[in-house]
């Protein structure tokens, strides 16, 4: 094919922070011990929050489930550890907000051993069934926007998926922990893809890493099975290289036409954590409770990978990686890319939670802001070819509905643009903000 | 929420507070400032070769320039708009491009002009639609027509002022006993004679202070091009336009036209196309325009100065470009990821 000799191994555009991964690129992930309390807030994932199950005084064991799905784009809450409810209530969330959640008193002196469960054999299942193991798992993209992953394993029938693409490129400066997942648990990850692709019907995998990977790449190579048809493509280090729409485009070569999802071209994209996650329930059934956290930055004492129950909080988290430096100034989950900046340490570690990244004084001192002088970086660094400088000026001018019109629904919020402005104007913030004005004028609309 | 746990080690918020902030929490290291800054530092090197080619004179016309410029940013501009370097950038080249004997209280004006009327009176930095510097100079040409087209001979001593820098404010400059000699392109134009392109090239000629050494801008500018703070579309684009277009003229009459070399280095070509269209402000920000931009420009100024009534169109072509930009921009915006193109639809 023609378009093949223009195939690369990157998308256009985009931007090149500094990696800052050797902080913990070759730290072993240990796992985090249980804290004495755990927080569970009901809305971990996209889509509708959990309903409680339980309510205050009710004893739990571990991998109970304590939040039911509520419908088909949620999915359930199970407990961490072992213990007894202390309160159902609002609770800090990493988003910023404050969310209902269980908050669980852990027992100390259990044994946090699951109660006995049947572990369902995956090859006697249909792909509707797999489909219901997994949601009750309450199995999410570990990536960080936390989709719920049974909803991308049904396709609509009338879209035919030929390619399973897995996420390991890791693009957020400081992340390892797909690295780490990649490196200690590449035998996980090559069963869950056989899950995957047996409950899709694909014959196709391609796993997408970054080059600055190169022990990932050679772990997933030396285990790639010999029946299915499963290849590894070294990227291009490059930010966003791991959005879904980039990574399907170096993939396939095809662009996600705006407003439809990676279905429409024949693609489904699942992080590489979520793919381990899925291995892990068809093999000790043990749902989605614990994951692969890297605590990391200039701010932590020791930078570490780490096996988190899920709930545990930013302060055991922090405690357990001796602690934040004097000069530690700002703490965010997720990458510093996209991340979200909390101030408060009660705050739990979520299923959607990459990362804690801890930043210094002098990393984290916002920049003096300039007038925009029109230099054209943020163009050239948009990923999806918008042009942030004129949106920028429409948003500061609050005209939301121009900037619909100049395709702000396409921005994706990666926040290449603000990272390159010599001006420092805070673009994809502006951009956040256009989108929820958007959004809320169209339910009022709605509502009228 | 509740205090910190006891022994805890990392109980510190109460020490320290934790700062909040919108995504991303990085920045590249790039900054306007820098910028600014940058492309000022590479401008002493040109006022250098002015001073040598034209001694003192070329110190007093560019200091007051900038000085015009500089105190006007800072009686209206923005509180610490000084700090960003614009201003200075602005007289400076303000400066290069007047004549070395020109009156510093007409390159003072100049200097004001070129930043209030130029600059801050559409909102400061970022906001203007001309070139401030070019601005500047237009109105001067407007203003002082005489003065500004006064190209003195060169000078028995190195030392001597080249033509009535000290001339009192709101006086014509006294010329009366001044020798004076054609620049390049004015002596083509009028007395139809050409000049040693090695000449041309090292700025061994008449013309404004800072026009004249075309190889030296051209350094400057890679240098600026390979650190990303200039468009490098920008300048080739004019020059691969004045060459092409002048190199075919003179294809069909090498006795009316003048050669492409001539065109590409004499005048203010150079230090238009390097440091004047590629304003960041002034210019397009979409790669495509920026090709459209400097086709543009290096048609205008091949026009301008093959059948206009000016030697030189250099000016005049970006300003006429400068205010093109706008159109430019909002006509070449790239077709965004998942759309189709329009074209693209009606082959398929």
């Amino acid at each position: 094919m023609l378009s093949d000799l223009f195939r690369s191994d990157t998308f256009r555009h985009g931007v090149h922070p500094p990696e800052r991964k050797s902080y913990t690129e070759s730290i072993k992930i240990r796992r985090m011990p249980f804290p004495d309390e755990i927080v569970l807030p009901l809305r971990q994932h996209a889509g509708r929050p959990a309903i409680p199950l339980v309510k205050r005084g009710d004893r739990v064991e571990r991998a109970d489930k304590v939040g039911e799905a509520d419908g088909f784009i949620s999915v359930p809450i199970h407990t961490s550890a072992a213990g007894t409810v202390r309160d159902v209530t609002l609770w800090p969330h990493p988003d910023g907000s404050m969310a209902e959640s269980v908050v669980i008193e852990v027992d100390r002196w259990s044994p946090q051993v699951p109660r006995p469960r049947i572990v369902a054999q995956w090859e006697g299942l249909e792909p509707d069934q797999v489909v219901k193991e997994v949601q009750k798992a309450g199995v999410v993209g570990l990536g960080g926007a936390a989709f719920p992953t049974h909803v991308k394993l049904l396709p609509p029938k009338d879209m035919q998926v030929h390619t399973l693409i897995v996420n390991g490129a890791e693009c957020e400066p400081y992340l390892t922990t797909d690295h780490r997942t990649m490196v200690e648990f590449s035998e996980r990850v090559q069963f869950g893809i056989r899950i995957m692709m047996k409950a899709l019907g694909v014959e196709r995998t391609i796993i997408g890493v970054e080059k600055n990977k190169p022990d990932a790449i050679e772990r997933l190579r030396a285990t790639l099975p010999d029946d299915l048809d499963v290849t590894v493509l070294p990227l291009t280090v490059k930010y966003p290289q791991g959005a879904e729409k980039m990574l399907i485009d170096v993939v396939t070569g095809r662009e996600v036409p705006s407003g439809k999802l990676p279905m429409n071209v024949g693609v489904v994209v699942q992080n590489v954590g979520s793919i381990a996650c899925i291995a892990e329930i068809f093999d000790t059934g043990q749902p989605l409770i614990e994951r692969v956290v890297t605590v990391t930055g200039p701010g932590v004492r020791r930078p570490s990978n780490l096996l988190v129950p899920v709930g545990a909080k930013l302060r055991d988290v922090l405690e357990f990686c001796d602690g934040l430096t004097d000069d530690a100034s700002q703490i965010i989950f997720g990458g510093p890319m996209m991340g979200a900046a909390t101030p408060d340490l009660e705050t739990p570690l979520i299923k959607g939670t990459t990362g804690v990244v801890v930043l210094t004084e002098a990393e984290a001192r916002p920049p003096t802001v300039h007038p925009c002088i029109h230099c054209g970086r943020c163009l050239e660094s948009c990923p999806v070819f918008l042009n942030p400088a004129l949106l920028g000026s429409l948003a500061q001018a609050g005209r939301f509905e121009e900037m619909e019109d100049s395709h702000l629904m396409d921005c994706m919020l990666c926040g290449s643009c603000s990272y390159v402005c010599p001006s420092h104007i805070p673009l994809s913030q502006m951009f956040a903000l256009g989108k929820n004005m958007l959004r809320r004028q169209k339910t009022k609309e709605a509502a009228a | 929420m509740s205090g910190p746990a006891p022994g805890s080690d990392s109980s510190r918020e109460e020490e320290t507070l934790l700062r909040i902030a919108a995504s991303p929490h990085v920045h590249s290291p790039h900054s306007t400032p820098r910028i600014m800054w940058t492309v000022t530092i590479t401008l002493i090197p040109l006022v250098a070769a002015a001073v040598y080619w034209f001694g003192p004179s070329a110190l007093l016309v560019i200091g007051a320039a900038t000085a015009g410029a500089v105190i006007t940013e800072r009686i209206f501009g923005r509180r610490g708009a000084l700090g960003d370097g614009s201003a200075a950038i602005t007289g400076i080249l303000l400066g290069l491009i007047l004549p070395p004997g020109f009156p510093m209280w007409m390159a003072f004006v100049g200097g004001a002009f070129g930043i209030g009327f130029g600059k801050l009176i559409f909102g400061g930095l970022g906001q203007n639609v001309f070139n401030p510097a070019l601005l500047g100079r237009a109105f001067l040409q407007a203003a002082f027509p005489i003065a500004i087209t006064t190209w003195p001979a060169e000078q028995a001593s190195r030392w001597a002022l080249r033509g009535d820098n000290f001339a009192l404010p709101l006086m014509s400059p006294n010329t009366a006993d001044l020798v004076t000699a054609a620049t390049p392109l004015g002596a083509w134009k009028f007395e139809g004679t050409g000049t040693e392109v090695l000449d041309l090239l090292i700025g061994r000629t008449g013309g404004s202070l800072g026009e004249t050494s075309a190889l030296l801008i051209l350094a400057l500018g890679v240098f600026l091009a390979v650190k990303k703070y200039l468009d490098w579309r920008i300048p080739a684009s004019i020059l691969l336009t004045v060459a092409a277009f002048s190199g075919l003229l003179f294809l069909i009459d090498g006795s009316r036209f003048p050669s492409p070399m001539f065109m590409l280095f004499s005048g203010g070509l150079m230090l238009g196309a390097v440091y004047m269209a590629t304003d960041l402000v002034t210019s397009p920000v979409t790669p495509r325009g920026a090709w459209i931009f400097g086709i543009g420009i290096g048609l205008l100024v091949v026009l301008i100065r093959v059948w206009g009534g000016l030697p030189e169109g250099v000016m005049y072509a970006i300003l006429l470009m400068n205010a093109l930009v706008p159109f430019i921009n909002r006509a070449t915006q790239p077709r965004v990821f998942g759309h189709e193109r329009k074209r693209e639809e009606a082959a398929a």
